[in-house]
């Protein structure tokens, strides 16, 4: 098996219990990323279509206040 | 079908994962042969069933919009096969850490399902241009499930196909779920759990954004500006 | 394409021409468009040729034997195939084909077959050409030895590429870029026909033994399953895609 000491400086390897947890740690920040990315894009997305909405009922007022 | 409320999907999700983490870490014991490493095993593996499983699953939703021709089964198909290809994308990228920690490379051939995978991946990575192509929204529905059942199809057949080519010299890296001792299957089991919640609790909160979208698109129109 | 003949305008509409006939006369149609304009067969056997002649240069090789010949042998099959799947329906969407079709009172799954057995007819000449060129300029051993049991793989992979490819090709016609979506869907639905066909045909064209290899059943017996399946799927699925 391939050991991550020979790729981290001492420091970093280190603080890991084992020389594979580098690897596991890596599987699961990978993970937690794509999550979070999407969760990002969902985030960047509701904006888009809050402001639309404020957009629309803007809109919606003027053309009340026009037809009264 | 009612959605299940997204903030009780998303409670018990977060639950979820974390029973399922603390399991992984701090009660199933440390495998024999490859001792810590084999933790990304209740990573990787439920993330491969869940993905495929939303392949399948989107392809049964697509049968439902074929045969009702009701709009909504073709919103959830296409929901369900995108969150599924995130899903995928995350197999790959984790079998590939996985394959590099055991074997030093970071891809191998030797191990079945994680090649088909990638062929699966390559086939649904085809799905969105596929729609986008179609301009008619009613045709690109259409055109989109024959897709979605074709490839649902697929992917059962495509594993059986690999798996009879890989060679049976090589021990599978990823090492089976079948043989396992009790504390590592509950492990398994609660892991594949969190993962198929979160996976749910995704594609509500996906699917809600898209309707929420189509609202505010009618209702720009009728307004009369887009 | 003009509906049955026996259907004339003002007279009892009789029962509708059996599904069977109807594929023959589709069929005889195709058969006969493509005669005359020679669009796809001698582009397929052509690209098939000058790929083997790459193949030359690429590996830096003058024989070939076993299972790399196998996989150059199918990889060529394949992408000439794909030139094939492209054309299948354009003339059909560009010139109003589909539409003709779509009023004429037969079973829609008879373009599904007559199509397919078209395309089957186009791979059935394109290797006529294409594995006596791949014999000539990179085989290794004799083709002769090899021939009768190749026909298996050789009709198997057709079988299953006609019917991936018809479908597909019906799917990607009418959109855009359809010259690219077609090819990336048709390919990762052919890796299982490439699997069998590439090591059910690897056995026979090993170097230096006489006779070779034994055809491998298991191999056969996945092609088989595979393309009867999805034969299934795509007859099933067809009608939804031929509806406006």
């Amino acid at each position: 098996m391939i050991s991550l000491a020979g790729i981290l400086p001492t420091s970093v390897a280190s603080t890991l219990p084992n020389s594979n947890s580098g690897y596991v740690a890596a599987a699961y920040i990978v993970f937690l990323a794509i999550v979070l990315i999407y969760v990002a894009i969902m985030a960047i997305r509701l904006g888009r279509v809050e402001r639309k909405v404020r957009e629309l009922s803007a809109r919606e007022r003027e053309k009340d206040r026009e037809t009264v | 079908m009612r959605s299940p409320s997204l903030r009780a999907l998303s409670i018990a999700t977060a639950v979820a994962f974390c029973v399922s983490l603390s399991l992984v870490f701090f009660y199933a014991p440390i495998e024999a042969e490859e001792g810590f490493l084999q933790k990304i095993f209740y990573l990787h593996v439920p993330l491969a069933i869940v993905s495929l499983s939303g392949f399948v699953i989107g392809g049964l939703m697509a049968i439902a919009h074929l045969r009702t021709r009701d709009q909504r089964w073709d919103l959830r198909s296409y929901v369900v096969i995108h969150m599924s290809l995130i899903f995928g994308a995350a197999v790959l990228i984790t079998g590939s850490i996985w394959a590099r920690a055991s074997w030093g490379h970071w891809w191998v051939w030797n191990e079945p399902t994680l090649v088909s995978f990638l062929i699966i991946f390559l086939l649904y990575a085809t799905y969105q241009p596929l729609r986008f192509a179609i301009e008619d929204p009613e045709r690109q529905a259409r055109y989109a499930s024959v897709f979605a059942i074709t490839a649902g199809a697929f992917v059962p057949l495509n594993f059986m196909a690999v798996r009879l080519s890989a060679s049976y010299v090589h021990p599978r890296v990823l090492g089976s779920s079948s043989n396992l001792p009790g504390p590592m299957m509950l492990t398994f089991f609660v892991s594949l759990g969190a993962m198929a919640l979160l996976f749910a609790t995704l594609c509500c909160y996906e699917l809600a954004a898209k309707r929420t979208r189509i609202l505010l698109k009618a209702r720009s129109r009728i307004l009369g500006f887009q | 394409m003009s509906p049955p003949a026996h259907v004339r305008v003002g007279q009892p509409v009789h029962a509708p021409a059996g599904t069977a006939k109807v594929v023959l006369a589709l069929l005889r149609k195709e058969l006969l468009v493509e005669l005359r304009t020679l669009e796809s067969v001698p582009g397929m056997a052509l690209f098939a040729v000058t790929t083997f002649v790459v193949f030359h240069f690429a590996l830096n090789q003058n024989t070939v034997s076993g299972q790399e010949a196998a996989g150059i042998l199918w990889v060529t099959l394949l992408f000439a195939a794909m030139l094939g799947v492209n054309r299948l329906f354009v003339a059909d969407a560009d010139q109003g084909g589909f539409d003709a079709f779509l009023l004429a009172p037969v079973d829609r799954s008879a373009l599904l077959i007559a199509k397919a057995l078209s395309l089957l007819t186009y791979l059935f000449v394109l290797e006529l050409v294409a594995v006596p060129a791949f014999a000539l300029l990179l085989l290794g051993p004799p083709l002769s030895q090899a021939l009768p049991s190749l026909l298996a793989p050789l009709a198997l992979g057709d079988l299953g590429v006609a019917a991936i490819g018809t479908l597909i090709a019906a799917m990607t016609v009418r959109t855009r870029a359809r010259d690219l979506l077609g090819p990336m869907l048709t390919l990762p639905l052919l890796v299982p026909v490439v699997i069998g066909c590439a090591r059910a045909t690897a056995p026979l064209l090993q170097a230096g033994r006489a006779g070779s290899g034994t055809l491998p059943l298991r191999w056969l017996g996945t092609l088989a399953l595979y393309d009867l399946v999805f034969g299934l799927i795509a007859y099933a699925v067809f009608d939804f895609l031929l509806e406006d």
